[in-house]
C-alpha cells in the first residue's frame, strides 16, 4: 500500500450496508476511492445466512455462505465491511480449506471452483496497511474538537476458532486521533448491541442500548463512532434515553474528514440526526 | 439459592440421557465435559439476566444429561452468538457453536420452544433468504409483527425509518434466486459438512 497505482478488491456488501446502511456503503466507496482502492462488488452475492441461518440450520449457513465463496475470483482479496458477514465467510472457508470432501461437494453444487486460499478482508485491515502520510494527506476537514468512543460492539470477539488472527482493537481510536478527534475511552465499547434481539425481543435490546448510549455520555462522548451497521442501527432505533447522541458510521466519519461531496445526504437519513452536533463544532457550515 | 445457576430440584439419576453430551460433541464439534463452572461466561454475558439458566449451566445439564431441561431452556434462543462468552472462557469452548447444537437438537426433537417469537423471527429471516438471496427489512418485520399479533408495536418506529429511506419498499434481489432457494429444499442429501 503507499503507491499510487490502485488496489482492486472483491467487494461484498451484506445486506444491511446494501439496504439500511446505503449511507455506510457510499461513505465506504468515497473513502475507498481517496486511499486508491477500486472496489469490485462479488457478482450476483447472497446474504451471508447472518444469524438466523446458524442458529435454525448449520448445513444452510455453510452452503450460503460456500456459494459466495464460489462467486469470488481468486486473483483479488475479497473486502467485507459487515463484521457478521465476514465471519460466516471465514468459518465456511475454514471448513472448506480443511474438510477436502466439503469443498468437493461445495465446487460440485455451485460448478464453479472454490480457493480455499481466497484472502477475505475487513476494511479494518485494509485500513491498517495504509501509511499514514496516506491518510495525513486525505484529510481535508481534520475533526477538531469532536469528542468520540469507539464502538466495537461484539466484532472483535471470535471464536476459539479464530482466536488466533489478528485483530484490529484499537484501529478506531488510532485513525479517529489521526483524523483530528479526540477519542475518549469508555466502558462499553466491546459490549453486543443486542442484535437481531432488537427485532425479535425489543424489551432485552432497550436497556442494553440505554446502558451503553448512557456510557458514552457520561464518559462525556458527543457521539458514538461504529464500523457495523447493525450496531449503528440498533442504537439508533432502541434507545429510550431523553439524552441522545448520534451513531455514526467509521466509513462516514473517515469520508467526511476526507471532503468527500453528500455527506450531508447520508447524515440526512439518520435517525438521531448527527448535522446539529456537526454545525456546532463549526465542522459544517 | 441462585435462581438461573443450576438445577434446583434434585436431579432423579435414571431419567439422565447419558447420550446426549456425545450427541452435543458431536455436532458442535466441542467437548462440552471440557467447562468445570467457572461461570466466567455467565460474568460476560450481557444476555444472562433474560435467560433461565447461565450459559454454562445449560451445559451443566447438558454433562448430567438432561436433555429435555436444556433443550426447553430460553438461554439458547436468547443466546446471539455474541462470542463475548468464548473469548473469555479459559477451557476456550466456542460457546455458540454448542448454542447452535442445542438449537438445531430442540427445531428437530420437537421439543416445547422457550423462545417461539425468536424461532419465529429465524424463520421470516429465512423464509425473505429463500425468496430473494438477500433478507428484506421491511417485508420480515411486517410478516413477523402480523404473526406475533403486535400490530402497531414498532409502527410509529418503521414509519420514521420509511421516511428516512432506512427501509426500501421492494427487496435487494440476487440474479439467479434458484440457485439459493434450491438450498431449501430436498436439503436432507448430504451430511454433515
Amino acid at each position: 500500500m503507499g503507491s499510487i497505482e490502485k488496489i482492486d478488491l472483491s467487494y461484498f456488501p451484506g445486506c444491511s450496508l446494501a439496504t439500511t446502511a446505503k449511507e455506510s456503503n457510499q461513505s465506504l466507496m468515497k473513502v475507498c476511492e481517496k486511499l486508491g482502492l477500486n472496489l469490485i462488488e462479488l457478482e450476483d452475492w447472497n446474504c451471508c445466512g447472518s444469524s438466523s441461518a446458524h442458529s435454525m440450520d448449520q448445513k444452510l449457513a455453510f452452503r450460503l455462505a460456500a456459494r459466495n465463496l464460489s462467486l469470488a475470483p481468486s486473483d483479488r482479496a475479497l473486502l467485507v465491511m459487515c463484521p457478521t458477514c465476514l465471519h460466516r465467510l471465514k468459518l465456511a472457508q475454514k471448513v472448506i480449506s480443511e474438510k477436502p470432501e466439503a469443498r468437493a461437494q461445495e465446487e460440485a453444487r455451485w460448478g464453479r471452483p472454490i480457493d480455499p486460499g481466497l484472502k477475505i478482508v475487513h476494511f479494518f485491515e485494509v485500513l491498517s496497511g495504509v501509511e499514514p502520510s496516506r491518510l495525513e494527506a486525505a484529510l481535508v476537514r481534520p475533526l477538531r474538537g469532536l469528542k468520540c468512543v469507539p464502538y466495537y460492539g461484539c466484532m472483535l470477539a471470535r471464536p476459539p476458532s479464530l482466536r488466533k488472527e489478528r485483530n484490529y482493537h484499537g484501529l478506531i481510536e488510532k485513525i479517529l486521533i489521526s483524523l483530528g478527534a479526540e477519542s475518549l475511552s469508555w466502558s462499553f465499547s466491546a459490549r453486543c448491541c443486542g442484535t437481531f434481539l432488537s427485532a425479535a425481543r425489543p424489551d432485552i435490546a432497550v436497556p442494553l442500548v440505554n446502558e451503553i448510549i448512557g456510557g458514552a455520555v457520561k464518559a462525556g462522548a458527543e457521539c458514538i463512532v461504529t464500523a457495523c451497521a447493525m450496531c449503528q442501527l440498533n442504537l439508533e432505533i432502541r434507545c429510550t434515553l431523553k439524552d441522545r447522541i448520534p451513531t455514526l458510521h467509521f466509513s462516514e466519519i473517515l469520508a467526511f474528514a476526507f471532503g468527500a461531496k453528500g455527506s450531508t445526504k447520508w447524515f440526512r437519513r439518520h435517525l438521531v440526526d448527527p448535522m446539529p452536533l456537526l454545525k456546532a463544532k463549526s465542522l459544517i457550515p | 439459592m441462585e435462581k438461573n445457576a443450576l438445577p434446583s430440584t434434585l436431579i432423579d439419576l435414571k431419567s439422565c440421557d447419558r447420550s446426549f453430551g456425545l450427541e452435543v460433541n458431536e455436532r458442535s464439534g466441542e467437548t462440552v465435559g471440557l467447562c468445570w463452572h467457572c461461570r466466567t461466561c455467565a460474568g460476560g454475558c450481557p444476555y444472562v439476566k433474560a435467560m433461565d439458566y447461565h450459559p454454562h449451566a445449560v451445559f451443566r445439564l447438558v454433562q448430567l444429561g438432561l436433555r429435555k431441561e436444556a433443550l426447553e431452556s430460553s438461554t439458547i434462543w436468547i443466546c446471539v452468538s455474541c462470542n463475548t462468552c468464548s473469548i473469555q472462557c479459559p477451557a476456550a469452548i466456542d460457546i455458540p457453536a454448542i448454542m447452535d447444537a442445542l438449537r438445531h437438537m430442540a427445531v428437530e426433537e420437537g421439543v416445547k420452544i422457550a423462545q417461539p417469537e425468536i424461532v419465529k423471527f429465524h424463520e421470516e429471516v429465512l423464509g425473505s433468504i429463500e425468496r430473494y438471496g438477500r433478507t428484506h427489512k421491511l417485508e420480515i418485520m411486517m410478516r413477523y409483527k402480523v404473526r406475533m399479533r403486535q400490530w402497531f408495536q414498532d409502527m410509529d418506529l418503521g414509519l420514521k425509518m420509511l421516511r428516512r429511506r432506512k427501509l426500501d419498499l421492494t427487496p435487494s434481489k440476487i440474479d439467479r434466486p434458484e440457485e439459493v432457494s434450491g438450498l431449501f429444499t430436498g436439503t436432507a442429501e448430504n451430511g454433515k459438512h
